[in-house]
């Protein structure tokens, strides 16, 4: 859906659900599940519909996932940092785990 | 134009709507008079708690009589109201607080009510798996539960219009003269006229009364709420402290309601609260040392309704003491929301029959005036 | 890096929100001599329109346009003029004492401020068509954040839908940096043009005419553009294919990517659960702030600066940001220097000339504003367009009722996706106005915050106190 121009930061590794992924500074966690190609970064907790980041300005809350063991967190605003762990969010799967 | 009715009822909370539902129910043609929307206040956005549980022991019958109403609400009001009965559990956070419980549980059994019941550290392991392994026992009512407030409230105003009640919203109440034998209500929406009042004016039921001579000293109060996001199912009954101020629900669409009484501060004329975040912290605190898989949780809004509080922390329900034909049914003091429909059920008796069976006698308004 | 626990109790002047308008408030205040901190949630200043201005790896300047760059001289006068900014901080509480909830790295803290300038700017409006929620389906402004702040750019099967400047914008910046846009659906109702044109002489004064028009050009010549009246985004797990309709009949393209964008409108929340006083612009079809002429709210002590106040701009946005500094500093510190307002005022009326051509030419649709049946009105509790017409229907008179009985806008967006929307539907079923029935009133936290994080509040004297006894 989208490719990095040949301008980039430095990479950064992260994980998604265990696998690695790189990605690179600058990038927020959305940006870097984007341009990795990963289709859904949360279920909802209603249907268990798929839902992918929407408007990566800090307003719809469709990128939420669990950053670090933290829930809910928008992944639009989040910075990644080297090592971060992400996971998608399953349905309520916030706390509690 | 002067409209005239059996009954005026001023306040659509719960409990006005469920007086003027019981009226109508009884054959009166009760009107309903509103500032707001029904349910606008403090029994829109109260915990929804249904709670028997550390009742005053003044309104444990009101209390009662509520409950056997809760059990078949669907058949009164025509909406189950969201009402899910899974007990309310008091926690004992310490086994001096235990003792102190059981006290309690051995006096209202020789009263001769059984509701509340002592609990072990295994039972309130086996109702409340979640809670912290340092809390020894607590007490427990087994038929508590949890409903929608607002749900409910609209449940029992729809019912009512449907059994021959009006409802009047968005109308102020501005005056209330003997008008022969009659009652005036002069409100911002013209006249009303009826031989029976009842005030049931919550927060602002205290200038009713002094507009009949009976000056009270009520409180106006918002106790603070806060809800997550949904998490997954972990715990079915209420949960209460005594020594902290906590209640905690989780709501079957898995968000967790946090109260307990921490208070914001209400301007009762622009209809605002302002929250006190240092006190939800507080809330929040211990809601972690209670169950620690919370602190990662979410709080999506948190919120206050206002509403009145007594000295004692006990109603008024009863007739007015200067002024024939007019009953008061206010003061709930945050937790009136379960006595709603008992009580409305007892107040239509009185304006109707002028007795009742029910004892509550000491919620008479006589305890706040001066002799 | 600035945390929580490096804050001062209080500040004369805080500032939220690092857009055009913060930023010239906070620096104009700062310069003043006032204490000022700027709070902003992203991890760099600019905003929306300015995204990532100071580290944007897009270096060819033609990309983004000469407009963005103006963006820079605005963040290096903010960041000499010894403000305070802070980003990574989510404001999530303000009230009318003027007490700011802000979390910064997961630590919260409560600041008191002498004034606040709510800066938050404006967000795009909901575009609920069929479809909408699933995956594939984002907005214009999304993919333009992404290219502005890490250089992504669309490519393969992308459409873009809606209308409005953004759109157009976005379309010539993807074409420039070598992204491929395989058709543009216009959705801006033909009619628009008879309400517009009067509007006409005042907007070709504009500087935005002539931009406008060459960025028309631009895109045109490159991209296939459909006048569409219907929309939706088909597929199970993820969008597969665009259908829309227009008098011509019905089409359907295969897409990876599907841009939406119908405008911007204010972004309320933190206003509204502050107690500001906000009323329905029928122009631009949203709630607004009523505001004086410094942009003072109707809280004593809080001025809405920027898009925040009603739709007007990143240029116009700072102007405005400057107007409210002034009031905010000739309050604090009357003695102070500040710049004449009289030229600032000329120069945002120069801005703001022109508004009211684009505001009635892009004026969204009625069917792409209150849609029906099946289509999902609330994102989050994933409630329907029928079930808000047949709730309202059913007698439940506004949005705040509404939320009891649907659960809509009760999730963690809290209504920001679902509000214009539930407020308009439940206008027309009732067929009042949407001033009438009102909006969804607010509640903090603003922003959803966890447990931990209020926990960690530094604990009061009081609290320490009841421990000890």
């Amino acid at each position: 859906m989208f490719k990095r121009l040949a301008e980039k930061g430095p990479a950064i590794a992260i994980t998604v659900d265990g696998k690695t992924v790189n990605a690179h500074a600058g990038d927020t966690v959305a940006a870097a599940l984007l341009a990795a190609g990963i289709d859904h970064c949360r279920t909802t907790p209603v249907t268990g519909a798929p839902r992918a980041p929407y408007c990566l300005m800090g307003v719809c809350f469709d990128c939420l996932v669990t950053v670090d063991g933290v829930g809910s967190r928008q992944g639009c605003l989040i910075p990644v940092r080297e090592g971060m762990k992400v996971e998608t969010q399953l349905g309520r799967r916030e706390a509690g785990r | 134009m002067v409209r005239t009715a059996d009954v005026v009822v001023i306040g659509g909370g719960i409990h006005g709507c469920s007086t003027a539902l019981h009226l109508a129910l009884r054959g009166l043609k009760p009107i309903l008079i509103e500032k707001d929307y029904a349910g606008r206040h403090a029994s829109g956005v109260n915990a929804g708690g249904v709670r028997q549980l550390a009742r005053d022991l003044q309104e444990i019958p009101l209390s009662i009589s509520s409950m056997d109403i809760w059990e078949c609400i669907e058949a009164l009001v025509g909406d189950d109201c969201g009402f899910e009965a899974h007990g309310t559990v008091l926690v004992a956070e310490s086994e001096a607080e235990l003792a102190g419980f059981r006290e309690r549980v051995d006096d209202l059994n020789l009263r001769g009510f059984g509701h509340e019941e002592l609990i072990d550290a295994a039972e309130l392991r086996r109702l409340v798996p979640a809670v912290s392994d340092r809390c020894p026992g607590g007490v427990v009512s087994r038929r508590d539960g949890a409903a929608d407030p607002f749900r409910t409230t609209q449940a029992f105003r729809r019912r009512a219009v449907e059994k021959g009640a009006e409802v009047v919203e968005g109308v102020t109440v501005t005056g209330l003269f003997r008008s022969g034998a009659n009652w005036r209500v002069e409100t911002s929406a013209g006249v009303f006229e009826a031989p029976k009042v009842v005030n049931a004016a919550g927060a602002w039921a205290d200038r009713i009364a002094a507009m009949l001579g009976e000056p009270v000293p009520l409180a106006v109060v918002a106790p603070m709420l806060m809800v997550t996001s949904r998490l997954p199912a972990f715990i079915k009954p209420v949960v209460i402290l005594r020594g902290r101020k906590l209640s905690f629900k989780q709501l079957g669409n898995g968000t967790v309601v946090i109260g307990g009484g921490h208070l914001a501060t209400p301007w009762r004329d622009s209809n605002e609260t302002v929250l006190d975040w240092q006190k939800l912290a507080v809330s929040a605190r211990t809601v972690w040392e209670l169950f620690p898989a919370m602190h990662a949780a979410t709080v999506v809004r948190a919120w206050a309704g206002i509403e009145a509080y007594m000295p004692d922390g006990i109603p008024v329900v009863g007739r007015s003491s200067t002024s024939e034909g007019v009953f008061h049914q206010f003061g709930f003091s945050t937790h009136g929301f379960q006595l709603g429909p008992g009580t409305g059920a007892v107040m239509a008796e009185l304006v109707a029959t002028g007795s009742t069976n029910t004892p509550i006698d000491g919620l008479g308004i006589e305890r706040f005036l001066k002799k | 890096m600035t945390a929580a626990a490096d804050l001062a109790s209080s500040y004369e002047l805080v500032v939220i929100g690092g857009g055009p308008a913060g930023l010239a408030a906070a620096s104009l205040a700062a310069r003043a001599g006032v204490s000022t901190a700027l709070f902003d949630e992203n991890p760099g200043v600019g905003g929306q329109i300015y995204r990532a201005i100071t580290s944007t790896p897009v270096k060819d300047r033609a990309v983004l346009g000469e407009d963005y760059w103006d963006g820079a001289a605005l963040a290096d006068e903010a960041k000499a003029s010894g403000a305070l900014i802070v980003n990574g901080a989510t404001v999530w509480s303000l009230d009318r004492q003027r007490l700011v909830g802000v979390s910064i790295g997961g630590k919260a803290r409560v600041i008191e401020a002498g004034r606040v300038i709510i800066a938050t700017g404006s967000q795009e409006r909901p575009f609920p068509i069929p479809g909408w929620t699933l995956p594939g389906v984002m907005t214009v402004g999304a993919a333009q954040t992404v290219l502005k702040a890490q250089g992504l750019v669309v490519c393969e099967r992308t459409v873009l839908a809606g209308s409005g400047p953004l759109l157009w914008l976005l379309a010539a910046q993807t074409l420039r940096a070598g992204g491929k846009i395989d058709a543009i659906l216009d959705t801006t109702p033909r009619r628009n043009w008879l309400q517009a044109a009067v509007h006409l002489p005042d907007f070709a004064l504009s500087p935005y005419f002539a931009k406008g028009l060459a960025l028309l050009r631009e895109v045109r010549a490159r991209v296939p553009v459909h006048r569409v009246d219907r929309i939706e985004a088909v597929g199970a797990d993820r969008v597969r294919e665009v259908v829309f309709s227009s008098a011509g009949g019905t089409r359907r393209l295969p897409v990876d990517l599907l841009l939406l964008h119908q405008g911007v409108v204010p972004n309320v929340n933190l206003a509204n659960a502050a107690g500001v006083t906000h009323v329905w612009n029928d122009r631009q079809l949203c709630f607004v702030p009523v505001l004086d002429a410094d942009f003072g709210s109707s809280v004593p002590g809080i001025a809405v600066a920027g898009d925040g106040a009603g739709i007007a701009g990143g240029t116009a946005a700072a102007e405005r940001g400057r107007i409210a500094a002034i009031a905010a500093v000739r309050a604090l510190k009357p003695d102070a220097v500040v710049p004449d307002t009289q030229a600032i005022r000329q120069r945002l009326q120069r801005e703001e000339m022109g508004r009211a051509f684009l505001d009635w030419l892009n004026r969204p649709a009625d069917g792409f504003r209150m849609p029906e049946g099946e289509t999902i009105a609330c994102r989050c509790e994933e409630v329907t367009a029928q079930q808000v017409r047949e709730t309202a229907r059913m007698g439940c008179e506004g949005p705040n009722q509404m939320k009891a009985f649907l659960r809509c806008g009760m999730g963690p967006c809290q209504g920001r996706l679902c509000g214009l929307t539930v407020t308009e539907l439940i206008a027309e079923e009732r067929k009042a106005t949407p001033d009438e029935v009102g909006y969804y009133r607010l509640r903090p936290p603003v922003k959803p915050i966890t447990l931990a994080e209020l926990a960690s509040l530094p604990i009061s004297e009081a609290e320490r106190k009841a421990v000890e006894r």
